[in-house]
């Protein structure tokens, strides 16, 4: 019965959709600096999956190589953004994004 | 071990001069970290005269290549991947305008903070080059990597003074929302491929063109142009996406404000143009009321939100959101003959009002980057009580640019604000425009507020205290002031090479 369901790229691209919304709801609720990058990560490869799943439907091979673009985005992303965390951490350590209130709106 | 039948790979064909004006700022970029990294530090104003020289030579050369586009007619290079035409030299020529003045400003501020050092300009370049490639681009994935090219470096100059807290803290800010931002864009471009077949623009034109008599409702693709405008709209800080504009451009560092405010959002309106104009014409009925919209929503809030701040680099925040509300009414306009041989008037007069507004936005920060003192806080408005009589000269510069932005006739600002207008009149959007007139006599407001506390209000005590304590009269910052200021006037009185360059803005490579 279960076996004979056969996944198809729509799964995929629901699985990525779910995903991406996951990530972006998290980055408007979550506190923490640190999970706040990671549910932008867990966007970033949401999108992944999608071009993934599109480019196997579509066979062609311009979404996979779309991939390594992103995936070398997303690493320089991190690289940036953990830079600036640790130069505020070093002023206050047990920062949370509630705490970042100088500046108003 | 099977042997494997040799492939050879054989690359794209390059134009390099073609490309010239990107690879001049990309090479001055990693020689000035690479420089500034082995040699002692450097004499005042070296750096800024490296980058001042290196974004001229690349506008000299974007010059030299609107000629040959001119004779030549546009084209693209690297397989298709970016497009070589009169819109992407003239974003380029807009955006090494940017990097020159800010560059020079930057000098004086940099040693006031005693932050010296080539990091800033090399960032600076590197931001220029992926604002030339995002209103280039002739591929999706190009366009994202301009982006993230800009986005990366602005994310750090944004908090890069590092004994102010508030620098970091806007710094924070704006990856958070930027990096959320580009993730839409992207999301948005993933499932355009998924509808079209491809990132590249020539192949999706040519898709559309073929599929929209067929079918004209094609889900896939409408929540990807959504998404991608929406990523956009954020890079614009077009209203209701506008929330991070005045935190960062108040935390961020004066100079960098004028960056972002200028050279940024040229780029990401070159963007715009390069996805609604040129990529998805034939889709233009959807997307063009969601434009009329958001120029609706950022004209109204720009001006009106703007009237009660009391920070002069929040309320020039806000006054920027409203110039984004008149850009946005040019591209509306442009909307309605997106795709034909002859585009309308839209495009020529969104790059004069890009050009205008970059060079007057700048003047403004820079005035208040030099006002600002060490600390670079003092940005109130009290704090400009009685500027005009402890700096007569940079508080004209700074009434030109604040008249100028309230479009007041013989500045820039006033021919930009009326090429937009006239284009969405050609183009009967008459209700856009009107509310476009309505919000600038809003706006003209607050420009008007800090020209009474400039010129009329007597100095507190406070500011008379500090009246020439660390300020800075340095000639590079007098400089950029000085030209920008020559600029915007000599603009509004003979604008005729203007707007006559700009009239050739209507014609892309697809």
């Amino acid at each position: 019965m279960i076996a004979d369901v056969v996944p198809t790229t729509t799964w995929y691209l629901v699985l990525g959709a779910v995903l991406f919304g996951i990530g972006a709801v998290g980055v408007l609720v979550r506190r923490n600096p640190l999970v706040l990058f990671m549910c932008i990560e867990l966007m970033l490869n949401a999108v992944n999956l999608t071009f993934v799943s599109l480019s196997d439907r579509l066979g062609d091979i311009g979404g996979q190589t779309a991939v390594f673009f992103v995936l070398v985005v997303a690493a320089a992303e991190v690289v940036v953004g953990l830079g600036i965390v640790i130069s505020i951490l070093r002023r206050r350590a047990g920062l949370t994004a509630d705490d970042l209130t100088e500046l108003r709106g | 071990m099977i042997a494997q039948p040799v492939s050879t790979f054989t690359g794209p064909e390059i134009d390099w001069y073609a490309l010239s004006p990107l690879l001049v700022l990309v090479a001055a970029a990693v020689a000035l970290l690479v420089a500034g990294a082995l040699t002692p530090p450097w004499p005042k104003g070296g750096y800024a005269i490296v980058t001042v020289g290196a974004a001229t030579a690349s506008a000299v050369l974007a010059i030299i290549q609107w000629q040959n586009i001119s004779d030549d007619g546009p084209s693209t290079l690297v397989a298709g991947a970016v497009s070589f035409d009169l819109s992407a030299m003239f974003f380029t020529i807009t955006i090494c305008v940017a990097v020159a003045l800010v560059a020079l400003l930057t000098d004086d501020f940099l040693r006031r903070q005693a932050l010296d050092g080539p990091e800033f300009y090399a960032l600076y370049l590197v931001a220029a080059a992926g604002g030339i490639v995002m209103a280039s681009a002739n591929d999706l994935i190009v366009l994202f990597l301009g982006v993230e090219t800009l986005s990366l470096a602005l994310y750090v100059l944004a908090a890069a003074d590092r004994r102010r807290s508030k620098s970091q803290e806007s710094g924070l800010k704006y990856f958070v929302l930027g990096s959320f931002s580009s993730a839409f864009l992207l999301y948005g471009i993933a499932l355009v491929y998924g509808a079209t077949g491809s990132t590249n623009i020539t192949r999706v034109v040519v898709y559309l063109q073929e599929s929209v008599p067929l079918e004209r409702f094609d889900a896939l693709l409408l929540t990807g142009v959504a998404l991608m405008m929406v990523g956009l709209a954020f890079k614009i800080a077009a209203a209701p996406f506008h929330v991070w504009t005045p935190d960062v451009y108040e935390g961020a560092p004066s100079p960098v404000s004028a960056f972002m405010a200028s050279a940024g959002k040229v780029a990401a309106f070159g963007a715009l143009v390069r996805v609604l104009i040129v990529a998805l014409p034939f889709y233009r009925e959807d997307w063009q009321p969601v434009v009329w919209v958001l120029a609706l929503v950022s004209l109204v809030v720009g001006s009106v939100l703007a009237v009660v701040q009391t920070n002069v680099k929040r309320l020039l925040a806000y006054s920027s959101i409203n110039h984004v509300g008149f850009v946005l009414v040019g591209i509306e306009s442009a909307a309605h003959r997106a795709g034909a041989v002859d585009s309308g008037p839209g495009v020529p007069s969104v790059g004069v009002y890009l050009l205008a507004y970059t060079v007057m936005v700048i003047g403004s920060f820079g005035v208040v980057a030099i006002a600002s003192r060490s600390g670079d806080d003092a940005t109130s408005l009290d704090s400009f009580r009685g500027f005009a009589t402890r700096r007569p000269v940079l508080a004209v510069a700074f009434t030109v640019f604040l008249l100028a932005q309230a479009g007041v006739p013989f500045t820039s600002g006033f021919i930009a604000k009326f090429g937009v207008v006239q284009a969405a009149v050609e183009e009967r959007s008459y209700a856009i425009a009107l509310i476009a007139m309505l919000t600038s006599v809003v706006a003209a407001f607050l420009y008007l507020r800090i020209i009474v506390t400039m010129w009329m209000s007597e100095p507190d005590d406070a500011s008379v205290e500090l009246a020439g304590a660390g300020t800075s009269n340095s000639w590079t910052g007098t400089l950029s002031i000085g030209l920008a200021a020559g600029f915007t006037v000599a603009v509004g009185i003979v604008p005729g090479w203007l707007l006559d360059a700009a009239d050739d803005l209507t014609q892309f490579a697809r």
